[in-house]
């Protein structure tokens, strides 16, 4: 039992059967949905005449077309107005939950769920998006689906799916001070490329993990599927403990006992022999900025755009996309790179810590947002909003010249009010960087952390943060 | 419910790059929707307009290649997002077989649901059949999916895919939901056993 990883335990512990084309037919313990990918699943059920048969195992939330703005309804947006109501219809007529803008649960889905205490170690969860990978934080094998499979779990709670490998991913030492769990996934995405984790899950352990907060261990897990690979978790312990205990739906009472009992049970044994080991020292990792049009073009703010020569020859037509997209050259320094939308949000980083962070550079500071920059804050659900408000924290956004917004997924996709024009370039905290990710065909992305993303509002270009949290006083605008 | 899979044949539609993402595939806007109906048409939107602005031609708009009902592709395509909605735009212009070096998991996950086989054949491979269809855009190409190779004209190359997924197409069985809703009692039983399902009481 002992030399078996998180991963497999869990898998076995929800197999129900071996279907005959050899993969696994699993029981999904939680059952996530939104407006986008479940409506054509519900017409799949329709159609067929099925049920639902766990429908307390589903919840659904709205977040990818939710203005941030005004949320009135009707909405502006027709086409949005129609999933609104499509989604309404689906959960009542099916007896699903569903959290609904001012309810003050509503958020993006990958937020929601662990601060409601949904999301439990041990669970297999499942969610028509692919970010869906942020639930492993918690110990849970958490992974994105199609409609099709959405229908699937809808129809029967389980999946037919095949076991993943499983390659550890150990991370020991300290981050240095303006380094943040954004950078170290994106570090580690830089070294092992945007599809090296097909066909994986990653198990994320070492000392630098243990350290971060749940909130920290999200951001990480959340761009694990950026990596390529499908899920990506960490054994829970006490942190996660700590973190659950007291949340609306996490277990109470003596059941609390009996589930942390189990939640230990549940994780790698300390001789579990995975399938690949990578290491990495996070004395290593810089401020991490990406410089081009996949979340794996990263570079540290401290160095210059890499030549496409240090990357494998069949990269090379990518990298040279990724320049001309961009407008950036080989040798060029990423810092100074101009901006002008600065966005912190999203499932990667719109949590209350990383409001905190902002907060903080942006008061150490001391200056208001470059003329030239839009600058915008989303959090990521009405709970951390309410949160963030409660502390002060809105009053700092809006006293420095950023907007502070309602919870949903904003410009991180842009199916909604909010998104680039032209060739504008943003600095974001959200997790892809893609060609026309953020609503203009031609926009162009630079992920960070939302600390850096803050101080490259204030400056009008990215800026390595480590110089605002070194000298707070010497960089004050008059 | 489904059909066996097992030959996919027809003329064929060339697209190099590398990590060709779902956003690329369907831009994000035409998610906007409640069916998958209607999205063939939207399929590579953005890349479409931006070289036609550039007095340049996306393949989807290529004659050559129109009616192509193959797609060649080189690594990592249909990285990104989970949105079926991708393949579902891909399916709807015509694609009933995709050839590549490699896929994002997702992406062929929701392939195989849809009853779209995506083979995998080696980098060298996926370039030379791009550069037979580019020279003769109307030879056919074909999946074997019993034989495990791709053909056109006078070449034949290995293609792969996991086993599971390969059964599934070959038996007609990669529509699973038939088969994950018949065991419902067996759902019930594993359900049962998992202590947070009961709360841990
Ligand atoms: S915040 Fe972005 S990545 Fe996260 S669920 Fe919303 S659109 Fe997807």
């Amino acid at each position: 039992m002992s030399s078996r990883t998180l991963f497999d335990k869990v898998w076995d512990l929800h197999a129900v059967r071996a279907l005959p084309s050899g993969q696994t037919q699993l029981f999904i313990g939680l059952h996530l949905i939104h407006e986008v990918t479940s409506p054509q699943a519900f017409a799949m059920l329709r159609e067929r005449g099925l049920k639902v048969p766990f429908p307390e195992r589903t919840v659904a939330t709205v977040d990818h077309i939710v203005p941030t703005e005004d949320q009135s309804r009707p909405y502006a947006d027709t086409l949005a107005e129609e999933m609104m109501v499509a989604i309404e219809t689906n959960c009542r007529e099916f007896g699903i939950r569903l959290f609904q803008p001012g309810s003050g649960k509503q958020g993006v889905v990958h937020i929601i769920a662990p601060e409601q205490g949904l999301t439990l170690p041990g669970m297999t969860v499942a969610c028509g998006d692919s970010h869906t990978a942020t639930h492993g934080a918690f110990g849970a094998i958490a992974f994105g689906i199609g409609t099709s499979q959405v229908r699937d779990v809808l129809a029967s709670q389980t999946l037919s799916m095949s076991r993943l490998k499983v390659r550890k991913i150990q991370v020991d030492g300290a981050l240095r001070p303006g380094v943040y769990a954004k950078d170290l996934i994106l570090h580690v995405l830089r070294h092992l490329t945007a599809k090296g984790g097909v066909g994986f899950a990653y198990e994320f352990a070492g000392s630098t993990i243990d350290a971060l907060s749940m909130e920290e261990r999200m951001t990480v897990c959340n761009m694990a599927i950026e990596g390529g690979a499908r899920c990506g978790y960490v054994n829970p312990d006490q942190t996660t403990f700590a973190y659950l205990k007291g949340r609306e739906h996490a277990p109470s009472g003596p059941a609390w006992e009996r589930a942390v009992a189990w939640w230990k049970q549940v994780a790698s044994g300390p001789d579990a022999q995975f399938d690949d080991v990578r290491t990495f020292r996070a004395e290593d990792i810089e401020p991490t900025v990406t410089w081009g049009i996949s979340p794996d073009h990263g570079v540290g703010v401290g160095e210059t755009i890499p030549a496409k020569e240090s990357f494998t020859q069949d990269e090379w037509a990518t990298i040279e996309e990724a320049y001309q997209y961009m407008d950036l050259k080989a040798g060029q320094r990423i810092a100074g790179v101009a901006i002008d939308v600065a966005f912190i949000g999203s499932c990667t980083n719109g949590r209350l810590s990383d409001l905190r962070e902002a907060a903080r550079v942006i008061t150490a500071h001391g200056g208001t947002v470059a003329k030239s920059v839009k600058a915008f804050i989303v959090p990521g659900s009405e709970a951390v909003k309410i949160a963030a408000e409660a502390e002060g924290l809105d009053k700092v956004f809006v006293a420095h010249g950023f907007e502070w917004r309602n919870a949903g997924c904003s410009m991180c996709l842009a199916m909604n009010p909010d998104k680039l024009q032209g060739r504008q370039v943003s600095a974001s905290s959200s997790n892809r960087n893609f060609k026309g990710r953020q609503g203009s065909p031609a926009g162009r992305t630079l992920l960070m952390s939302p600390a850096m993303v803050a101080v490259a509002a204030l400056e009008g270009k990215v800026t390595d943060v480590r110089t605002v949290l070194q000298a707070p006083a010497a960089k004050a605008k008059a | 419910m489904s059909s066996v899979v097992s030959l996919v044949s027809g003329r064929a539609l060339p697209l190099r790059g590398n990590d060709i993402d779902t956003d690329r595939i369907i831009p994000a806007r035409f998610l906007r929707c409640v069916t998958f109906d209607g999205l063939g048409q939207f399929a590579f939107e953005d890349d479409r307009k931006q070289l036609t602005a550039q007095s340049k031609t996306h393949p989807f708009d290529d004659r050559r290649f129109a009616g192509a009902s193959v797609l060649v592709v080189n690594s990592n395509f249909g990285c990104g997002s989970s949105r079926e909605h991708a393949p579902q735009a891909i399916a709807k212009w015509g694609i009933r077989g995709i050839v590549g070096v490699s896929f994002s998991e997702i992406f062929f996950g929701n392939c195989v649901a849809m009853g779209l086989p995506c083979l995998r054949v080696s980098a060298a491979d996926a370039e030379a059949l791009q550069g037979d269809i580019e020279r003769d855009p109307a030879a056919d190409v074909t999946l074997d999916l019993a034989k495990g190779e791709v053909r056109c004209g006078k070449r034949s190359v290995p293609a792969t895919m996991a086993e599971g997924p390969r059964k599934q197409f070959l038996t007609g069985q990669w529509d699973a939901l038939g088969q994950l809703v018949s065991g419902i009692d067996e759902v019930r039983a594993a359900a049962k056993k998992l202590p947070y399902v009961g709360g841990f009481a």
